[in-house]
């Protein structure tokens, strides 16, 4: 038996999570971490787990499962963190993910730190990944059974010493599972719809969130060549593969559909291009990070470069501070400051964020890198 | 096994209240109804205002019902200011002290938004009221003045504010001056007798402080002072407030409030014994006891200690894994512990103020409580303070 904190969204993954391991004997203690600085009364729609509402879900779930319950209030670091890191990178053009920060640096760091220095041995979570213990005391994470639903790649950025205190009970159960079982344990939560988007913007009105932050900043929307093709409010409105919302005043050429292949922040300038020159072949990435050993290669593995994105081989070479990563197979619209996720076949490996790509160009063929810089 | 040192935010129910809550509840009738049963019920509440009107030097005609101390204070500050102002539109200010509970200060918020002038009277380091602040601002304009409000004693410090002294400036300027008295009553002599405190215009009293039921407490006005409705309705209690009244509830309270007030003295001698026994344990431990350190301004029940380095948030999580139950000042509506208000009031920095802890002793307070938590403290603490 051990002594564990369960972190409580409100949600229904985190309540199953919970209860698994309260049936499994171990001595659990919920917590439900309080992020948001002014959170709102109610969720509006599928938002994450900022308002009263989860706040009070939660409760009521450590009530039903007879466990302590406590709010730890990380709102001042997440802010720090998190929310400022969010309107910083979008500030340089870049496109963040703020959940894989929040791991980071949240609930797998200071709120871990906090549980084991309050004496528990570790974390439960609802996150749909797998744990692994090896009799060498090797610990690996894997992708969830449920691969719609699977997210490795949120815990990408783990290490090996979190992975040892952390339990993920939902890693082997499909989604639709779980809610029947937090229904047949007679879960309030089971209905509750999953959250997706940002927690910390509560209408989802992601560009309108970071306009009241870092105000009008006008630009062009440039073709390849440099001509223009419409104005622009700030880079911070779009992201690389982003087709709606252009509004450029003149057609293509070829009248096909135009997408952003580039957002330079310096100069305001957001450059569209067709379909075609999405494909990206190399992403030169900074900050590695490792769920186990380090693996500078060059190696074999796959590759995801986005939540829910399929992975695809590469061949991946690395330092101390680089990754560079040679798609075997094009991908369309990769964002810098998205994080690669690097996995042996369903082991994840590490990750680093992109920080750069390079498009697949019709002369060269990609191959992979001898050497990295 | 669990130690309960939390008695300021509710205590246990005494067996003579929950007694008289059970023969109560088990009466049929409406007291506002004309037949036998209403009568009857009419009866049993009107003997139970008698007897806390006699307990605290009132009139029976001065105590209204409420759900509380907190709507009872509402009551108070919204009703008084109001129907001053309606009387003449210069009585435009309502003083309120920096330590008042949110029952109070959130009502002279709601004031401020109808055009009031609400204005914060400092505290000391100590967290007693700065008599010399309130002269000088009462001596300034005394006509435009609508409401005192100051607490008998503070729910975080323990502090006693003189309110002798505050009555005697209200009386002199005749500015109505409201006290809650919700912490106080049954620790202190807290009276509402015009001769004694002859300034004191209403006063907030709760039942579950004292080992009543949750749910009742009452407002003490005078019968001349004017007071605008904050609910509407029957007009039940004294056309102040509206609803029917409970009479299970108000008979049980009556029964605590007169033990407690009976028992008083011997009661605050005891519990004084417990609580300096545990002033001084957290001292030696590294903790500042907040608040007056003379007897005479420190209510016999509270103990405030703020533990440098480590979080309320996470002392008390601690403690209630060691079966000993403790609050912070304050906490939001989702759970966080937030910084006290009272604290930050009286001086302290923003570290400070969500390092406090406040252990208060009740009727089954006895030095197993105490010992208790002194010994599981240490250990708390440095694991507490480990990062």
């Amino acid at each position: 038996m051990s002594r564990l904190v369960a972190a409580l969204s409100g949600g229904v993954d985190s309540a199953v999570a919970a209860a698994r391991m309260v049936d499994a004997g171990h001595d659990v203690t919920a917590v439900h971490l309080a992020l948001a600085r002014n959170p709102l009364l109610h969720r509006a729609g599928s938002r994450g787990c900022c308002s009263l509402e989860d706040a009070h879900d939660a409760k009521r779930v450590a009530d039903m499962l007879g466990i302590p319950y406590y709010v730890w209030d990380f709102s001042e670091r997440f802010q720090q963190e998190v929310v400022v890191d969010f309107i910083a990178e979008y500030a340089a053009g870049r496109t963040p993910n703020p959940c894989l920060r929040c791991n980071e640096r949240i609930k797998f760091a200071a709120m871990l730190d906090r549980a084991l220095t309050l004496g528990f041995d570790g974390l439960i979570t609802g996150h749909y990944a797998r744990v692994e213990h090896a009799a060498d005391d090797m610990v690996t994470l894997h992708r969830s059974v449920d691969t719609a639903k699977d997210q490795s790649y949120v815990l990408g950025v783990m290490t090996a010493e979190q992975l040892r205190h952390s339990h993920f009970p939902l890693g082997g159960s499909a989604k639709p599972a779980v809610r029947a079982e937090a229904a047949a344990r007679g879960l309030l939560v089971a209905d509750k719809p999953d959250s997706y988007d940002i927690c910390f913007i509560s209408d989802g009105d992601t560009a309108g969130w970071l306009h009241g932050f870092l105000g009008s900043q006008p630009g062009h929307i440039v073709d390849a060549s440099g001509q223009v093709l419409g104005e622009h409010d700030g880079t911070y409105r779009f992201t690389i593969g982003q087709r709606k919302g252009l509004a450029l005043t003149r057609p293509a050429s070829d009248g096909k559909p135009r997408y952003v292949v580039d957002i330079d922040a310096a100069s305001r300038r957001v450059t569209v291009a067709g379909h075609n020159r999405l494909a990206v072949a190399v992403l030169h990435c900074g900050r590695p990070t490792w769920c186990g050993p380090e693996v500078f290669g060059p190696w074999e593995g796959t590759v995801q470069v986005r939540a829910h994105a399929a992975e695809v081989p590469a061949t991946i070479v690395a330092d101390a501070e680089n990754m560079l990563i040679a798609l075997h197979s094009p991908v369309l619209g990769v964002a810098p400051g998205q994080s690669a996720v690097c996995y042996d076949g369903t082991r994840v490996v590490g990750s680093a964020i992109i920080q750069r790509t390079e498009p697949v160009s019709a002369e060269t063929v990609v191959t992979p890198p001898t050497a990295v810089k | 096994m669990q130690h309960y040192l939390d008695h300021a935010a509710t205590t246990p129910m005494l067996p003579v209240a929950i007694d008289t809550w059970q023969l109560g509840a088990a009466e049929l009738g409406n007291a506002s109804s004309i037949h036998a049963s209403g009568r009857n019920a009419r009866r049993i509440v009107e003997e139970s205002r008698e007897r806390i009107a006699a307990r605290l030097g009132a009139h029976p005609g001065e105590v209204v019902f409420t759900s509380g101390a907190n709507e009872a204070d509402n009551l108070a500050v919204l009703g008084l200011a109001r129907a001053r102002r309606a009387v003449a539109s210069r009585m435009n200010r309502v003083l309120v002290s920096a330590v008042e509970h949110p029952a109070v200060r959130s009502a002279a918020a709601q004031l401020a938004t109808e055009g009031f002038e609400v204005v914060e009277l400092p505290v000391d380091g100590r967290g007693l009221l700065r008599l010399d602040v309130l002269c000088d601002d009462i001596r300034h304009a005394p006509e435009q003045v609508a409401l005192l409000s100051c607490m008998w004693a503070n729910n975080e410090t323990g502090a006693v504010q003189p309110v002798a002294e505050i009555a005697a400036q209200a009386a002199a300027h005749a500015i109505p001056y409201h006290c809650d008295a919700a912490q106080a009553l049954g620790f202190l002599p807290v009276t509402f007798a015009a001769a004694a405190m002859p300034g004191l215009t209403a006063m907030s009293i709760s039942g579950h402080k004292v080992g009543g039921p949750m749910g009742i407490g009452a407002l003490l006005v005078r019968k001349d002072a004017a007071v605008a409705p904050t609910s509407y309705g029957g007009g039940q209690e004294r056309r102040l407030r509206s609803g029917t009244v409970p009479v299970a509830l108000i008979a049980s309270f009556a029964a605590a409030l007169e033990e407690v007030v009976t028992e008083r003295e011997h009661r605050a001698a005891r519990l004084r014994k417990l609580r300096d026994m545990l002033a001084d344990g957290l001292r030696e431990l590294g903790a500042e006891i907040v608040g007056p350190t003379e007897t005479s301004h420190l209510a016999p029940h509270i103990c405030y200690a703020v533990f440098p380095a480590v979080p309320a948030e996470t002392l008390l999580l601690l403690l209630d894994q060691a079966g000993i139950a403790a609050s912070a000042g304050s906490a939001c509506s989702a759970g966080v512990v937030q910084p006290s208000e009272v604290l930050l009031a009286m001086g302290y920095s923003a570290e400070q103020a969500v390092s406090g802890v406040r252990f208060s002793l009740g009727w089954t307070t006895d030095a197993d409580d105490i010992d208790a938590l002194l010994q599981v403290l240490p250990a708390l603490l440095e694991r507490g303070a480990s990062r």
